[in-house]
């Protein structure tokens, strides 16, 4: 079939034939075959992809190689901001941009329920197409499995992506250093509160949308110019305060914040101030947090506000070995605490 | 943002330590009657700003921490019910009863939600008309007109497929236990500022003259707790006991007239246990004649539990301030947030689970 899909704006699966998955859409069947050919193969065409086969041919790559995988079952697949496809191919490059990888290739495997509409999932195939474009990854192989109706819900999707580690780059907690900087590229909370917005019991009105965002094109510019980042996390379910407790643990450092640097937009501390939320716990899904040597902590800074996903990118803390292990901070009014890893689940089903 | 930050300000809060330094000359204990402010005056670490002096006590005032066991098995033994749906507060799920958590029984597939307004469970009962949909109502004098409007509703709604297990607690009653206990070193309460934004300052002139003790009805800013202490601070200092507003903003000294009518509507006073402290007389809310037939207890056959208390646990010192979690062998040991021995650390307003959270020693 030729391959139209990014100017196709209708779900080329007219509701004539079939309205909704049906458990023969994960059968390997015909309906398999017509969800493939109609579906994601105009939108994902890539060179690897067309050849068809049960798994992906890829090339030789030079140096290390990065992998990592996920899965997103986020509630609402819809949210204010975007979609769970979008955010399945965000996370996916951001994980593999944590490991100072350029991401190349990302395998997707639905598994979508009996009933779940096929326009919802045209609307998500093209989230998909479009960040994968955007991030510039390739959609090598795939899969797709229909469970019964009550029996999964709506669709959830798995990821794995492979990418070519960054020659001169090596991240790892251990490297955490006393004098090293924390640096995050913008407010924090913004994605668990969008989810918040739309959640049965807590829905409340506001303009808070989603951060998901691909972060390799800033990152990326970051590694090739400053090559000394000594840890990168993307602070994802759990928010800042886990990622930087799990840094502090496996590092045995001590990280020292600064209530008053953190970002945190108007919308998303009123949020928190009504719901009795910490943005600090909060999932984000466009942010990273770097920690490297303070001599070029301005020279990053710079590279990073360049670009849109950076542009309030900041100083919120320092490495300290006062006090390994722990995360602290200096609160607004003067005082220092501690910063706990959360206990229990905040909200679930984020990402 | 506004109506945040300047109960935030620091150069408000230097200015207040400022004056409190001042005005102090001997040792003075302070206790906050209210979870809310326990959590506020760990998260800013108050005490460590505050002159020696001055030591700061927790009260019972976390209502999530002082439901008692059995009240929390009965709510756990209805979630598991196939034809219940039972809705609560967020904190109240995760709190563990003589065997379970009301979690532990959504995951075995009990319908269990969380809401954040009581109204929102009238909704689900009236979408789920084939279920019996039960809150669990937990909270004081603040939550309770909430509650006592959705009981109220229902029965304008006719919903016969909702009740309430209540289990609401009134602050009054216990600051008379606490300061009824000879042993108590309570030198002066902060009053909970949105109890008495409901309630009013009324009930608490009486308690302030026969113990010859300030009460000053406090917020839950850092400058608005700090004010309160200030106010403490100066009344004890010159030998005054009686009620003082420091939170005017919000409390009015009649309270919110509505809200009020409301609870005599719906609500009565009846003798409720605490946990970690015992049945204290006239201290909780029931339903009211009228209302009666959305009372969960009475319209589910519910067995009698038999509950048992951790050994090691000292709720019953900590929830009276007799005690800091601190103190006690089992805390950040034994005793954390994720495996609870009792009440003050299963709630994030509980004093146990505000030091673990923001104080733990290094582990």
């Amino acid at each position: 079939m030729k391959p139209e899909g990014k100017f196709m704006l209708q779900c080329p699966i007219p509701k004539s034939e079939y309205e909704c998955i049906l458990l023969a859409h994960g059968g390997g069947g015909k309906l398999t075959r017509q969800l493939i050919e109609r579906m994601f193969y105009p939108l994902f065409e890539n060179d690897i992809l067309l050849h068809g086969h049960d798994g992906a041919f890829l090339p030789p790559i030079p140096g290390e190689l990065a992998m990592t995988t996920d899965s997103f079952v986020v509630d609402p697949i819809f949210f204010p901001g975007g979609n769970i496809g979008e955010l399945a191919v965000n996370g996916t490059v951001n994980d593999l941009i944590c490991c100072g990888a350029e991401p190349l290739y990302i395998s997707l495997a639905f598994i979508l329920e009996e009933g779940f509409l096929l326009d919802d999932l045209w609307t998500i195939v093209k989230s998909i197409a479009r960040s994968a474009r955007h991030a510039g990854v390739k959609i090598v192989t795939g899969d797709t499995k229909v469970v019964e109706k009550g029996k999964g819900d709506k669709i959830f999707i798995n990821t794995t992506g492979i990418g070519r580690v960054l020659p001169g780059l090596s991240i790892s907690p251990e490297k955490c250093a006393a004098g090293d900087v924390v640096i995050i590229n913008g407010s924090i909370g913004d994605h668990g509160v969008a989810i918040l917005t739309e959640r049965e019991g807590l829905a409340f009105e506001s303009d808070i949308k989603s951060d998901t965002r691909a972060l390799n094109a800033m990152m990326l510019d970051v590694f090739r110019k400053c090559p000394e980042i000594h840890v990168l996390r993307d602070p994802t379910r759990g928010g800042v305060a886990t990622a930087l407790n799990e840094i502090c643990l496996s590092s045995r450092s001590g990280i020292r914040l600064r209530e008053n640097d953190l970002p945190v937009n108007d919308a998303v501390r009123g949020a928190c101030e009504v719901m009795g939320l910490d943005p600090l716990y909060l999932a984000n899904e466009g942010k990273i947090l770097l920690i490297l040597p303070e001599a070029d902590a301005m020279e990053v800074l710079t590279i990073m506000q360049r670009h849109k996903e950076g542009a309030q990118s900041r100083i919120i803390g320092t490495v300290s070995s006062d006090h390994p292990g722990l995360l602290r901070m200096e609160t607004s009014i003067g005082s220092t605490r501690i910063v706990d890893m959360v206990s229990g689940e905040q909200l679930p089903r984020i990402c | 943002m506004k109506h945040i930050d300047e109960y935030r300000d620091k150069k408000l809060v230097d200015k207040l330590l400022q004056v409190i330094e001042k005005s102090v000359t001997r040792s003075w204990t302070i206790m906050e009657i209210c979870g809310g402010q326990t959590h506020s005056i760990m998260k800013y670490m108050l005490m460590e700003l505050l002159p020696n002096k001055i030591s700061l006590i927790h009260g019972p005032g976390c209502p999530v921490c002082v439901t008692p066991l059995e009240l929390i098995d009965r709510a756990v033994e209805l979630g598991g019910r196939p034809d219940v749906i039972l809705v609560s507060f967020g904190d109240m799920l995760r709190v563990p009863g003589s065997r379970d958590d009301l979690l532990s029984v959504k995951a075995r597939g009990g319908d269990i939600r969380m809401v954040y307004a009581p109204l929102d469970a009238l909704d689900i009962a009236q979408r789920n008309p084939l279920k019996e949909v039960v809150f669990f109502a937990v909270g004081f004098e603040t939550t309770a007109p909430a509650v006592a409007l959705a009981i109220k509703e229902a029965g304008r709604r006719a919903l016969d497929n909702f009740s309430v297990l209540v289990s609401h607690v009134l602050v009054p009653p216990a600051i008379r236990a606490l300061l009824e206990d000879s042993q108590n070193q309570i030198d002066a309460f902060l009053a909970a500022g949105h109890v008495c934004t409901i309630m009013g300052t009324s009930e608490y002139i009486p308690l302030a003259s026969q113990y010859q003790i300030p009460i000053v009805v406090t917020g839950f800013e850092p400058v608005d707790i700090l004010l309160g202490i200030k106010v403490c601070i100066e009344m004890l200092e010159q030998k005054r006991s009686g009620v003082e507003n420091a939170y005017a903003r919000s409390v009015k000294p009649e309270g919110n007239q509505a809200a009020k009518e409301l609870l005599q509507e719906v609500f009565e006073t009846v003798d409720r246990k605490w946990r970690g402290i015992g049945i204290l007389p006239g201290s909780g809310l029931g339903l009211t004649e009228g209302y009666q037939k959305f009372d969960a207890e009475l319209r589910f056959d519910l067995q009698a539990f038999e509950t048992e208390e951790s050994t090691v646990c000292m709720a019953g010192e900590i929830l009276t301030g007799r005690k800091k979690p601190s103190d006690c062998p089992a805390f950040a040991k034994s005793c954390k947030p994720e495996n609870p021995l009792g009440a003050p650390m299963v709630s994030t307003e509980g004093a146990c689970s505000a030091y673990y959270r923001y104080k733990k020693e290094q582990s």
